[in-house]
């Protein structure tokens, strides 16, 4: 995944979170449609349309379709959305007639847990489910956007607390326990097709659908990636080095969060 | 036939101990004066249901106005947790709180069966997840199953109707003779109401005519229990066309709710001690 990126290359220091954000931002190709996750996903799917993707059709589950954002909204029913969006409509239809029928190109969703098999978790953390240690927000609109998008992008920070080899609670479903699970539990979308963190990108191997380390950010270390993934990490044969953030991407996001302050 | 009454004469009249309610607004039109004067009369035993539980339901939570929580995402948008919330489910303080969790479009769709009369709805959802097995918990009756359908011997979804005593939202204005208009993002008002026994909708403010609006939402006076005027009734959401979000609102209380000690002086500062009307 040398991109065309690497040309613009410069010296400018960007932080990991930045790097995270343009990398993911990429991952969003023009004129896509995107249904669009809170948090860290909105971040980046608003940085596409500002840099390469001007077309990219921002879906968010308070039932704005096609919003057009000039600052990044807090929240996914800031009222800017609804003042830019080709459509606004209720949560019920936004499930049932736009989501469910798969006709939305990618789900672009945070975790707070995330398996070796892109399973996702943002119910709760250790203890049982009725005693947790931690109660974390719940699903939200996740388990249908990981079920019906045409594929799903993950963008979450890496950490070996929340790369598991499995996750606590089974939020949203990404492979389930592998091969052939989608199919048999009748999931009509492809699937998680990339996992964006920190360091860099994990793909699921196309047999064993394990999410494996293929991309890396500069000066990451392979090494760094598994110390910081709970699971035995398998490594590509030579992971890609990913193009730092050209000025115009930095650019574009700072002055994004500079708005949004 | 609505009837036009004050903000604590309306929660008086609708809400009463042990009443399963829904107060609902998808980041916008929350209706957080209803719930403060839900806090200040005291009410106890509720069942919350509401899609996001955000700030409103902190509140309440922390307040200890409820027994059970029916939602599909409790958090503070865009900041965080609830701490309220999480000390109620990890710690039973101020006193226990059950849970009833579905994703958003189980809990659209539960909505919609409600409002249409019908018993469940059926969707493409949950197949895999834990929602789907917390069904089997001893103590709670199953609110998603699977269900064939008949045509085309697909297995899908069914999940159950919810059926609120009363619905609470926020609306921008009503006329005088209690129909009510919101528009923006109605998120799933409507179904609430008209799944609901009783409703409580708060505006900001009451007209002699409501001018129609593109892509507005009308509930008849004949569909409403009471009208109240609550002018600012969203605050810290907004409501389009008359106020803008309070982000500072949201990130503020991160740190209220964290300690129950500053939580218990908010509740006095802001609730208890402040008449409807002064807000």
């Amino acid at each position: 995944m040398t991109s065309q990126m690497s040309e613009d290359r410069t010296e400018i220091a960007y932080t990991a979170d930045e790097m995270m954000t343009v990398s993911a931002a990429r991952a969003l190709r023009n004129g896509m449609t995107c249904f669009v996750g809170i948090g860290l996903p909105s971040a980046a799917a608003n940085l596409a349309r500002a840099t390469h993707a001007p077309e990219l059709v921002l879906i968010y589950e308070s039932g704005t379709i096609g919003a057009k954002p000039g600052q990044l909204p807090l929240s996914i029913g800031d009222g800017i959305l609804a003042e830019t969006a080709d459509a606004v409509i209720s949560v019920p239809e936004i499930f049932n007639y736009w989501l469910q029928p798969g006709r939305i190109d990618v789900g672009f969703l945070g975790a707070a847990q995330i398996d070796k098999f892109g399973n996702i978790n943002t119910t709760v953390i250790g203890g049982d489910y009725r005693s947790p240690k931690v109660r974390l927000p719940g699903a939200g609109g996740a388990p249908e956007i990981a079920a019906s998008c045409r594929e799903v992008i993950v963008v979450v920070r890496q950490s070996s607390r929340s790369f598991v080899e499995r996750v606590d609670f089974v939020t949203s479903v990404g492979y389930g326990s592998g091969p052939g699970d989608r199919e048999r539990l009748g999931l009509t979308g492809a699937g998680p097709q990339k996992i964006i963190t920190d360091l860099g990108v994990l793909e699921p191997d196309p047999e064993t659908l394990e999410f494996t380390l293929t991309g890396l950010y500069p000066g990451v270390s392979a090494a760094a990636a598994k110390e910081r993934t709970g699971w035995d990490l398998a490594v590509a044969a030579e992971p890609d080095i990913i193009a730092a953030p050209s000025p115009a991407e930095l650019d574009a996001l700072r002055s994004f969060q500079r708005e949004s302050q | 036939m609505a009837e036009i009454v004050s903000l604590a004469e309306a929660v008086q009249r609708a809400i009463h101990d042990g009443d399963a309610v829904a107060m609902e607004g998808f980041t916008h039109l929350i209706p957080f004066a209803a719930g403060h004067e839900v806090i200040r009369q005291r009410r106890r035993d509720l069942t919350l249901i509401r899609m996001t539980p955000d700030l409103i339901y902190d509140q309440l939570i922390g307040a200890g106005c409820a027994r059970k929580l029916i939602f599909s995402w409790g958090g503070n948008p865009g900041v965080g947790s609830l701490h309220r919330f999480r000390d109620a489910v990890e710690h039973s303080w101020p006193v226990p709180l059950e849970i009833e969790e579905h994703s958003h479009a189980g809990m659209a769709n539960r909505y919609v069966a409600g409002a249409s009369g019908l018993p469940f709805a059926v969707l493409r959802g949950y197949n895999g997840t834990g929602l789907e097995t917390l069904n089997g918990d001893p103590g709670s009756a199953p609110t998603i199953k699977p269900i064939t359908c008949p045509f085309t011997g697909e297995t899908l979804t069914a999940v159950s109707a919810i059926r609120p005593d009363v619905a609470v939202i926020h609306a921008q204005r009503a006329d005088r003779s209690g129909n009510v208009q919101l528009w923006g993002i109605t998120g799933v008002q409507k179904e609430a109401v008209l799944a609901s026994g009783r409703s409580v909708v708060t505006v900001e403010e009451i007209v002699d005519e409501l001018e129609p609006r593109p892509g507005a939402v009308v509930l008849p006076a004949w569909t409403v229990s009471f009208v109240a005027l609550a002018p600012g009734g969203a605050h810290p959401s907004y409501a389009m066309g008359y106020s803008a979000r309070d982000n500072d609102y949201y990130v503020a209380w991160d740190a209220i709710a964290r300690e129950r000690d500053a939580f218990t002086r908010w509740l006095d500062e802001q609730v208890y001690s402040v008449r409807p009307g002064q807000l």
